[in-house]
């Protein structure tokens, strides 16, 4: 309770001041709508923000499992060969550099406008540099006595791996994840700005922003903030459901 | 045994039983042909008999450690041959005829107590029934039966090598390595270990190979202490113990005085 009050008691306190600010500054709803306005559209969006937050979250997930799954692979694969991993990690950080929701418009045209793979695509690519650069590290940092010992009994590379890298390196598999929750989310999101199928919370907040409509506007993007909300703290209980030497060592 | 495989034939094993160890005149040099070459070992030869607790005991950098790596195949000579168990170091280490233990407990923080001590005969492909048994053999060995659930980070530093130890012992090898692992335990914790050591080596027949750099410690639990000297690393005495008791009142004995004195002046000259 002492943990939850406190920043309950100051976000209720912005939002009062926010909608003094804006009543009694007489600001115009084009530059900021009030939060009354704003929780007004939600309530009566509420349809079809879940109904998009779902469409969004779907691309979101697709995008986030496609994408780790993939960098969980390249990373075993360059920890294992060692050659590989010297070539991958300058590799990795200049496509890292890309802009990569940048490609969304390129994708969109290779793809039919009903399909939902360009937008699944850009969220994979996303998610795959912090997974893959994340436990790359981690699958590196092997304890020198870990390293003896496994070659006391005899243990081949793959069983090597499987044994000691790979648990050893779940930590650093999710502070990639971590930000690659939050980040799928956003590129799912965002993607749909460059068109392609338009049925999640990128879309609608696009054409209720066209039609001037922008305590709509705010309402969706109040949705996309639940939904990252939601993946970051899906990730965080998976961390704590993965890793229970952590939760009762420091609880 | 020694005969079939022993390369180094000249060498006399221990009267009573087979040679668990045989170091044959090894010599060890790092980074050879560079700069920085280092002769970490020059002509080395021991012999550890059967059931038989040797320390080997010396300053930094005298190549005790480096000694210890090469009978564990974890490092290989440069000149000589290492035997352990009658066959080459490297088909001992695949046979896992040796457990090791080192400073660091070296536990592997995600699995539980238990899963800690079966990890070397799961790599062994022992059934999962039988591997639980014997984990659970070794905690009550080690006195850590109730903590088998646990996981290491929830245990304290002495109670951590007590699994590294049972890990070790998990195989039943019949040689036992070990490099310095109570070096980092405060003195009562050390001493109540070695004890328990002394009797599981007497209980199981393991021969021993103990690294330290405490003269007491080697006078309390070998038959033999070892010394050696550095650069070049060599043994210079070997020094039989014989102590009326292996406990207290071994601490007390004048024997024991007598043998820390003895492996004081060997390290000095």
């Amino acid at each position: 309770m002492r943990r939850i009050l406190p920043p309950v008691v100051v976000g209720v306190l912005a939002l009062l001041l926010w909608e003094l600010f804006v009543t009694l500054g007489r600001v115009a709803p084009f530059i900021l709508p009030a939060p009354s306005a704003i929780g007004a559209q939600i309530v009566e969006q509420r349809r079809n923000i879940v109904e998009a937050a779902l469409a969004s979250g779907a691309n979101a997930l697709v995008g986030l499992i496609g994408g780790t799954l993939v960098a969980v692979l390249a990373a075993l694969a360059a920890s294992r060969f060692l050659v590989l991993g010297e070539v991958s990690i300058p590799f990795a950080a200049v496509l890292n550099a890309l802009p990569i929701i940048a490609l969304a418009p390129i994708l969109n045209n290779m793809f039919e406008s009903t399909s939902s793979v360009p937008r699944r695509l850009v969220t994979g690519i996303v998610v795959f540099f912090p997974v893959f650069l994340n436990l790359l590290r981690g699958l590196r940092e092997v304890d020198p006595v870990h390293q003896e010992l496994m070659r006391t009994y005899a243990a081949s590379g793959w069983t090597f791996a499987r044994k000691v890298r790979l648990p050893g390196a779940l930590p650093h598999l999710f502070t990639g994840l971590r930000q690659a929750s939050s980040l799928a989310v956003i590129a799912a999101v965002v993607a749909e700005y460059f068109g392609g199928l338009q049925d999640g919370l990128g879309a609608r907040i696009t054409s209720a922003a066209a039609f001037t409509a922008y305590p709509r506007a705010w309402a969706f993007v109040a949705g996309a903030c639940l939904l990252g909300l939601t993946f970051y703290l899906a990730t965080l209980l998976l961390e704590r459901l993965a890793m229970p030497w952590k939760r009762r060592f420091t609880s | 045994m020694s005969e079939l495989a022993s390369p180094a034939p000249d060498i006399v094993p221990a009267p009573e039983r087979a040679a668990s160890v045989i170091v044959d005149d090894v010599t060890k040099v790092f980074n050879q042909g560079r700069s920085d070459e280092v002769l970490a070992l020059s002509g080395v030869s021991l012999t550890v008999g059967g059931g038989e607790f040797v320390s080997l005991i010396g300053p930094s950098g005298c190549g005790k450690s480096t000694l210890l790596r090469l009978i564990a195949d974890l490092i290989e000579p440069t000149t000589g041959t290492v035997t352990v168990a009658g066959r080459p170091a490297g088909q001992a280490r695949r046979d896992q005829e040796y457990g090791i233990a080192f400073q660091q407990a070296g536990l592997f923080e995600w699995r539980t107590v238990r899963r800690n001590v079966e990890l070397p005969l799961e790599l062994r492909g022992v059934s999962k029934a039988e591997r639980r048994a014997r984990a659970e053999e070794m905690l009550e060995l080690v006195g850590l039966a109730d903590f088998a659930g646990h996981y290491p980070g929830q245990l304290s530093g002495g109670m951590q090598q007590r699994v590294a130890i049972a890990r070790a012992l998990a195989v039943q090898p019949p040689l036992l390595l070990m490099d310095e692992p109570f070096g980092a335990l405060d003195e009562m914790t050390r001493e109540r270990l070695q004890s328990e050591l002394l009797g599981i080596c007497a209980k199981t027949g393991t021969s021993t190979v103990f690294v330290t750099h405490s003269i007491s410690e080697a006078v309390f639990l070998s038959g033999r202490v070892v010394v050696m000297s550095a650069r070049p690393g060599r043994i210079t005495a070997s020094i039989e113990v014989e102590l009326p008791s292996r406990d207290e009142a071994g601490r007390q004995a004048p024997a024991y005085f007598e043998k820390i004195t003895e492996v004081r002046q060997a390290l000095r000259s």
